[in-house]
């Protein structure tokens, strides 16, 4: 440390950040995850809880207001409480949607015993499918690409008959997808054929 | 300018004599970063610039983005970075009020720097239009914003009228939020 423009040298100084919302927490009461952010807080920093959430501190800055201000202030406060619930209840919503979303792997017969694999459904757990269809490309050495189907929805094509891999690949490198959610199909093409058997 | 999150990135290492420009330039806007420039900035480090839409780009080392600037105009440093030397940059308050704003991404106005709970500097320090201000808030310890400020700090007092500070980067906007992969 060669310091010699100033006479006291000022370490970088350290800011916790939430765990929640990774603001400052003292700044966690303006996110719509506010309440998250205080449950975190008392676990992880049971100290700091009294200084931040000080509700003296709040009153007496808002005393020094006038009446009117007072009251414009309230009902901004009550607005943001509402919106941020709201949003809350979003997130929830988001989240649920995200549990129950599937992913699928079906087997399409493309020629006489070859097959491609396609993937359906990986966009809801927030992956890039482009990456996504590159790695498997990479991982089997086979083409692999993002196709737009029939129903207007992006999906993975995997040339080469790569089921059971792909979901062991998609285990292993993808944990954000849960591995219950994946299901394996095959799509039949000869269905008459099928009908008359049965 | 970073409401929206930042997608797709492209990244590029930045010419040594760049870098080295980019740090006298650091250097001249914010003369009390001084001491600190050699821990922020080493002289041996590789800077990446990731360059945005609209002529943005943000200087990042070892994928933390430390500064950004629109085309070429003045370096605005990374909250992050005004947490970790909160002196080093000339600062100016706001009221309570206006905190749920700023975080929603407005431009400051006048009046809630003029109002009982915020802060501007003395006449004698008084800031210049086009200054790099951090901006922090009544009852918080840290920064909640850095702009640059489109009116004199003495001029906001006289006119208290509005648009004082335009917004850059604020808490919880798209550039808080990115991390590079």
């Amino acid at each position: 440390m060669a310091d010699t423009t100033t006479e006291t040298t000022v370490p970088a100084k350290v800011t916790l950040y939430c765990g929640i919302c990774t603001l400052p927490p003292e700044y966690c009461e303006f996110t719509s995850t506010a309440r998250k952010c205080r449950e975190w807080l008392e676990k992880e920093h049971p100290d700091l809880v009294a200084t931040i959430y000080n509700s003296e501190a709040v009153e007496a800055a808002m005393s020094k207001l006038s009446v009117n201000a007072q009251e414009k202030a309230a009902k901004a406060e009550a607005q943001a409480s509402k919106r941020a619930e709201k949003e809350e209840q979003k997130a929830e919503r988001e989240a649920a949607k995200k549990a129950s979303s599937r992913v699928t792997l079906k087997r399409v017969e493309r020629a006489k015993r070859k097959h491609v694999i396609v993937v359906t459904g990986l966009e809801a757990f927030g992956l890039d499918l482009k990456k996504v269809a590159k790695d498997f490309g990479k991982k089997f050495a086979c083409g692999s690409s993002v196709t737009k189907s029939a129903a207007g929805q992006d999906e993975i094509v995997v040339q080469g008959d790569l089921s059971d891999d792909i979901l062991e690949y998609l285990e292993q490198q993808y944990p954000q997808v849960p591995f219950d959610n994946i299901d394996q199909i095959e799509e039949k093409k000869k269905k008459k054929a099928e009908g008359g058997a049965a | 300018m970073f409401k929206k999150p930042i997608t797709t990135p492209q990244k590029s290492k930045l010419k040594s004599s760049v870098q080295r420009s980019l740090r006298q330039k650091l250097l001249d806007q914010f003369p009390l970063l001084a001491p600190h420039i050699d821990e922020i900035l080493p002289k041996k480090s590789q800077l990446d610039l990731i360059k945005l839409p609209d002529k943005i780009s943000l200087y990042a080392l070892d994928s933390n983005v430390l500064f950004w600037q629109h085309f070429d105009d003045a370096l605005i440093p990374h909250l992050r970075l005004v947490h970790a030397y909160p002196h080093a940059f000339p600062r100016i308050q706001v009221d309570r009020g206006a905190i749920r704003f700023v975080m929603a991404g407005a431009q400051l106005m006048c009046p809630g720097l003029t109002s009982p709970g915020a802060q501007l500097p003395d006449a004698a320090e008084e800031l210049k239009p086009g200054q790099v201000v951090a901006v922090g808030a009544e009852g918080k310890e840290n920064a909640c914003m850095v702009g640059v400020l489109k009116m004199g700090t003495e001029e906001i007092k006289k006119v208290n009228k509005g648009v004082a500070v335009e917004t850059g980067h604020y808490l919880g906007d798209g550039l808080w939020k990115f991390e590079e992969v």
